[in-house]
């Protein structure tokens, strides 16, 4: 059944405990957080190397109310896949008689990047895993690196003028290999990714989750902000909200009218150097509107 | 015991009916030539019903070893093998898996590194492995092979070691050569290494964190733990190898020595050279010279008393690398045993041979010719070289 | 802070399962205080549910108000700019 009210998700169980190390206002934690929340008990985390595990697995306190682990950086699909099988072989040998939810959170460096190898292949091997991939759009844990998932004209270290290139696709990998269900999330429409990740659990598959995490330091902005940032890429059309189950895509959060992509940018201070460049600006607005008109969202209204 | 017929097995044959008897729960591995006839030989037995497992066919062996490592974290056994390039690949989950003490167990048929890509053995592919916390073992035949994963599991799973494990094969030379095998019973293979749920560390019953970040004032302590293990897990090693030399009738030691007691010169060896040193030994002794030989089956933890107990009477010793370290004082395992001469006190004048890389033929003559170059150290009292590239053309 | 474990006293393998809840009380962190005004709150529950840490709940007992744990509370002001009718101000910490 799905959520149908905030009450719903407020009184589930938080498997993910306060005291961790994450940045005042982490788009992160929250994810973390909600997901534990939906997810429940029976559930083993696994994480890839990134901002989410070195913050909140800090030795000797853990965060984390569920079984938990990280092995490194480009393998947490693998890790889950082992985990899955190790879990099918006990049950089928009838060692162990309680299945789990297997449940990946890597950030997009993790993901996008070096870990898109072992993730094609838990894809390809239809392995019964949940894995989400919160995005922040660099490598956040080391300083603010590009990865393949820094928007265009964006900000980094390692790309100070601005990244030259388009995010990638994660969701038409995810799709081109034929999961049967994968959603892009984020954190400002809480019920539609709750439900997400509810959906995403009853798979008999793979099944994947591109959240969008807004990142205080990486996207310079005032920490009060994410759930606002989040909110704006929606409504920009910038972060189409819609789901892909059983061959097809349904928007799952209309977008009657579009707020301008300057009302996002505007905020973080990894667009500043374009903010008066109204050539740059309109690739971005040109942008948006190719997705709007891809996936069904209404007109820009100022 | 039962008497039983030989089966006749290739070295990844013999391991590919030991996984089976061992009923292991996850095999995930990746193609590599020479191991890949034991993952051959284990798909079919999954295929066939005769072993309940299941086999994670992977997209790398990166994957294969990261799989293999929380399989055996949510307290499956497991089973991976490699060579080459692959264990290259797996070597950053090699350190994880031992500083998370899962008693992962694996099979290398050991195999030459690029460049040039190349399949034939030689050790280049496991030399890199030597400080990644693993314990390994070196076998000189398709039986040792097969002895020596089943005495893997019972050593990995002991809850005092709970480290993972390499049995290191000579590939080509015994990974695909044929020979007679004396195989345990299932029951007796059950009995001996008993699969174990305690091991099971991701339960929801019980939520534990394993691999997260620290800072270094607990870094050291982690790091030296896991060392300790293996330091310490040197006895269980031998006390499983003796238990099974009383189930099986073989037993094969910590090092294996030949003619050691009176030996004047004696050649320090891993591997299934060791076979043809110890052939060469019996050859030369037929013609009264005093040779003699020690072939170390246990490499990590470094069998440092047992070793310099065969070597200790020697007046010249030869040290067989068949890898290189380039830059490094002298190969891998010269440095070791020198360095075990050197903390026993001993002064005993040592040369390194490197021989046999990218499965370059190592002959009678070749051993012979060593023997020879030993005898001119004892003769002379002088040491020309201290190291030797046998069969090179230079 | 006590006498650190040594090599032999912590658990095998890098396990812990030790809250950081239990230990770690990042309300130090802080610089803005949130503080709710319980007159105006319709305990609608967003600043619960979007708090990273999380530690704003719905008290158990009495009527259940919203009320915020400062031993965790970093001060981000997430809780204040998504409260719908904006009954929480961040103030500074003396």
């Amino acid at each position: 059944m799905p959520f149908k009210n905030l009450k719903e998700i407020i009184v589930r169980q938080d498997f993910f405990s306060p005291g961790h190390g994450l940045c005042a206002g982490c788009g992160a934690a929250q994810i973390a957080r909600i997901v534990m929340k939906i997810a429940g008990k029976n559930s083993i985390m696994i994480n890839a190397t990134g901002c989410l595990e070195v913050s909140t697995t800090t030795y000797p306190w853990t965060a984390w109310k569920v079984p938990y682990i990280h092995v490194a950086f480009e393998n947490a699909a693998a890790v889950a896949s082992g985990i899955r099988a190790a879990y099918d072989a006990l049950i089928m040998k009838k060692k162990l008689d309680k299945d789990v939810n297997v449940v990946v959170l890597a950030g997009d460096g993790g993901t996008a990047d070096i870990g898109l190898q072992a993730l094609s292949g838990a894809f390809e091997r239809g392995d019964r895993i949940v894995y989400i991939c919160y995005d922040n759009e660099a490598y956040m844990n080391t300083g603010i690196q590009r990865s393949g998932a820094t928007p265009y004209d964006a900000w980094t270290t390692t790309s100070p003028a601005g990244q030259k290139t388009l995010k990638k696709d994660l969701m038409g990998i995810a799709i081109a290999h034929r999961v049967k269900y994968a959603a892009t999330a984020t954190i400002s429409y809480l019920l539609d990714a709750a439900n997400k990740v509810e959906k995403a659990l009853s798979i008999s598959g793979p099944s994947f989750i591109h959240w969008l995490q807004p990142c205080t330091i990486g996207w310079r902005y005032d920490p009060k902000l994410t759930v606002k940032l989040s909110r704006l890429a929606v409504k920009t059309g910038l972060w189409p909200l819609y789901e892909h189950y059983d061959g097809f895509n349904k928007l799952t959060v209309q977008v009657p009218r579009r707020t301008p992509v300057l009302e996002y940018l505007k905020l973080q201070g990894r667009f500043r150097h374009i903010m008066d460049n109204q050539e740059e600006l309109a690739k971005i607005q040109s942008y948006a509107d190719e997705l709007a008109t891809k996936f069904g969202l209404g007109p820009v209204t100022e | 015991m039962q008497k039983v017929e030989p089966f006749l097995l290739s070295g990844n044959l013999a391991i590919a009916y030991a996984i089976k008897q061992l009923n292991v729960d996850v095999v995930s591995a990746y193609p590599i030539t020479p191991q890949t006839t034991i993952i051959e030989k284990i798909s079919e037995y999954v295929a066939k019903g005769e072993l309940k497992a299941n086999f994670m066919l992977v997209e790398s062996e990166h994957s294969a070893i990261s799989a293999c490592l929380s399989a055996a974290a949510s307290g499956a056994r497991v089973f991976t093998s490699s060579s080459s390039q692959g264990l290259l690949l797996m070597h950053e989950i090699l350190f994880i898996t031992s500083a998370l003490r899962l008693p992962v167990v694996m099979v290398v048929a050991n195999r030459s590194v690029s460049a040039p890509i190349n399949i034939w053995n030689d050790h280049g592919d496991i030399m890199p492995q030597r400080d990644t916390g693993w314990i390994q073992f070196f076998v000189e035949s398709a039986q040792e092979a097969y002895d020596k994963v089943i005495q893997a599991y019972r050593i990995a799973e002991d809850k005092r070691v709970r480290l993972p494990i390499m049995v290191n094969m000579d590939g080509i030379v015994l990974s695909h050569t044929y020979e007679p095998v004396y195989p345990l019973s299932d029951s007796e293979v059950a009995s001996f290494s008993p699969w174990n749920l305690s091991l099971k560390r991701l339960d929801p019953d019980n939520p534990l964190t394993i691999g997260g970040f620290c800072y270094p004032d607990y870094y050291f302590e982690t790091r030296y733990q896991s060392s300790k293990a293996l330091e310490d897990s040197l006895p269980i090693i031998s006390k499983v190898d003796k238990e099974f030399g009383k189930l099986s009738g073989r037993s094969y030691g910590l090092v294996s020595p030949l003619k050691c007691d009176d030996a004047d010169a004696i050649l320090v060896s891993i591997g299934s050279i060791s076979t043809t040193i110890r052939a060469t030994v019996k050859k030369l002794r037929e013609k009264g010279k005093k040779v003699g030989m020690v072939s170390l089956k246990l490499f990590r933890p470094f069998p440092l008393n047992e070793l310099i107990k065969s070597i200790k009477n020697a007046k010249a010793i030869g040290i067989i690398d068949r890898a290189l370290s380039p830059g490094a004082v002298a190969g891998p395992l010269f440095t070791d045993v020198t360095s075990a001469l050197y903390l026993s006190k001993m002064s005993i004048p040592a040369v390194n041979f490197f021989v046999g890389l990218g499965g370059r033929d190592v002959k009678v003559e070749d051993i012979e010719s060593m023997f020879a170059n030993l005898k001119k150290i004892l003769k002379s009292g002088k040491i020309e070289k201290h190291s030797y590239y046998v069969g090179l053309r230079e | 802070m006590g006498r650190l474990p040594k090599w032999n006293e912590m658990q095998e393998g890098f396990i812990t399962n030790t809250l950081s809840e239990s230990i770690n009380k990042t309300g130090t962190w802080r610089t803005f205080k949130p503080i709710i005004d319980h007159s105006r709150c319709t305990k609608c529950g967003w600043c619960v549910i979007y708090c990273p840490e999380p530690c704003i709940s719905f008290e158990s007992s009495g009527d259940g108000k919203v009320v915020i744990d400062y031993d965790f509370c970093k001060g981000c002001g997430i809780c204040a700019e998504e409260c719908p009718i904006k009954c929480i101000d961040m103030v500074m910490e003396e």
